[in-house]
């Protein structure tokens, strides 16, 4: 038999690795409910969650211990498998994400070299653009299963609105990549680590990236999905219990990678500014990387939030227009001068 | 049998298995729900011919548009077994013969493969992005053109026909 031919020390390292990223991604999107609470108490000169634990600290326990407890109600005539496949996709193609990004340089331990990104291939920025294209099953699934015509409704408006912005995030995509002419995620850190930050290059490709994000993670002023003072509530209608918690849920994970995406591609990953890391020792350097990628993303969280509690939501033809009419041919000028420019400079 | 070929047997029973699904089940949705599946093992075995490019594109493409496109068609309709027209027996027995032409051909030329090379795990880099791009740019870059000039043909036609029951409504 020849079927052990492979390391087995690389297969434990990256299960460690995935078991890691997966369970920190979940904390954190956990905290970011919490501080999304506290943030919208603070710019609308309130407490916020303050009763569970010391400060608030156990409110989410307390929220997901509720969604749990939850009577759990799959309607009668929907197909019970999709039912539950709907929510599963959902949280599954908002974790596949994290698998290509780069979330430090090298670490040393027990005399092993442990490259701190689950995959390293060399079409990574595609691999995320196919994650997000698929992350509109898990909501049309699940609104079709529910055997509702409101349900569905809210479903086909959620996925026309993120098949709309994904085009324009696409485009932004290729003007950067015309710049760094890679599609690793990690080369394109360590190309921004030796010289400036994509942002710099990139300014209006990173706000057309930013503006699609926040709609393909269905935040305000894009949470038409979810509009449930003036339409009904969208696709989840028919969801109760820990379901329901799933599409909230991955929500906030869409969130944070969402977040550590920008900081990868615009802002420099794990490049601490002003830090020559070379001449720290590889795990120092490893952990600052780490702190300077989190700092970063939790910027990005926090405007998030901000945006939310002070922008209000686009009507459904406003948010078309942005994206067909403004956003795509913006990127496609962008596209137009980033390959002009590049090609007088050469 | 090392590990890639016993992955490469794993997707090929995931493949035919999901197309035999795809065309027994009766609900519409679901043929297309197993369609996906059929696409994810394709794209597992480009990967296996160490062709990630086609194997990712074939997923943001086929899995991440086409098929969200059928799926709206399709969820819209809200088809069912039962409204589905009977089609008569000729065109049955049409079917069933074109079908297994068909079949005979792609038969015909499976047997002549030489087993050997079923998986070439990180072997050539002809199916990567930069040999691809090359090779797109150099040595095809005319059929290309038709190509792209072709698709904006089809865009175009698209638009128009979407607009015109506008264009009609507003002479009214």
């Amino acid at each position: 038999m020849m079927l052990l031919t492979i390391d087995i020390g690389l297969v434990i390292e990256k299960l460690i690795l995935i078991v890691v990223v997966i369970s920190a991604s979940l904390v954190i999107a956990m905290y970011t409910t919490f501080a999304e609470r506290k943030v919208a108490a603070i710019l609308q000169d309130r407490r916020g969650p303050n009763r569970a634990g010391p400060f608030g600290l156990l409110q989410p326990l307390a929220d997901g211990l509720k969604l749990f407890f939850k009577e759990e109600i799959i309607p009668n005539f929907s197909s019970k498998f999709l039912f539950i496949l709907g929510p599963a996709l959902a949280m599954m193609t908002a974790m596949m994400t994290s698998a290509v990004i780069p979330w430090g340089n090298k670490i040393e331990l027990f005399g092993r070299n442990i490259n701190l990104q689950i995959a390293d291939i060399n079409i990574g920025i595609l691999y995320v653009f196919g994650v997000v294209s698929l992350g509109v099953y898990g909501i049309m699934i699940g609104s079709w299963a529910s055997n509702n015509k409101f349900s569905l409704l809210g479903g086909l408006r959620a996925a026309s609105q993120i098949i709309s912005y994904e085009l324009a995030m696409g485009i932004s995509m290729i003007a950067l990549l015309m710049v760094t002419g890679t599609l690793s995620l990690k080369e394109m850190v360590v190309q921004q680590q030796a010289g400036h930050w994509n942002v710099i290059y990139q300014p209006l490709g990173f706000l057309i990236f930013l503006i699609c994000a926040f709609a393909e993670c269905n935040r305000t002023p894009f949470d038409l999905p979810e509009a449930e003072n003036e339409l009904i509530g969208g696709y989840h209608t028919e969801y109760s219990s820990m379901k329901l918690g799933f599409f909230l849920f991955a929500e906030y994970i869409n969130m944070f990678i969402s977040s550590v995406i920008m900081a990868t591609l615009f802002f420099g990953g794990y490049d601490m500014p002003f830090v020559n890391e070379s001449l720290l020792s590889p795990n120092i350097a490893a952990l600052v990387g780490i702190a300077a990628l989190m700092a970063k993303a939790i910027c990005f969280i926090f405007l998030f939030m901000w945006v939310r509690w002070t922008i209000p939501r686009f009507r459904y033809d406003q948010l078309m227009h942005l994206g067909w009419r403004i956003l795509i041919p913006l990127a496609l000028f962008n596209m137009l001068v980033t390959g002009g420019v590049i090609l007088y400079f050469k | 049998m090392n590990i890639t070929t016993l992955v490469f047997i794993l997707l090929s029973v995931m493949a035919v298995g999901s197309a035999a699904m795809m065309i027994a089940s009766k609900s519409p949705v679901h043929s297309v729900l197993w369609l996906i599946v059929v696409f994810f093992a394709i794209s597992g075995h480009y990967i296996l011919l160490n062709a990630q490019f086609l194997a990712i594109v074939n997923i943001i493409v086929y899995a991440g548009a086409i098929m969200v496109l059928f799926l709206f068609v399709v969820m819209l309709m809200n088809l069912n077994a039962e409204t589905e027209p009977i089609k008569n027996y000729r065109l049955q027995l049409i079917g069933i013969i074109s079908g297994g032409t068909l079949l005979l051909i792609i038969l015909s030329a499976i047997m002549k493969i030489d087993v050997e090379q079923l998986v070439e795990m990180k072997t050539g880099n002809e199916g990567l992005i930069k040999s691809l791009g090359l090779n797109l740019f150099k040595n095809y870059v005319l059929p290309f053109e038709i190509s792209s000039v072709l698709f904006l043909s089809a865009m175009i036609g698209a638009v128009v026909i979407g607009k015109k029951d506008e264009a009609v409504e507003n002479k009214k």
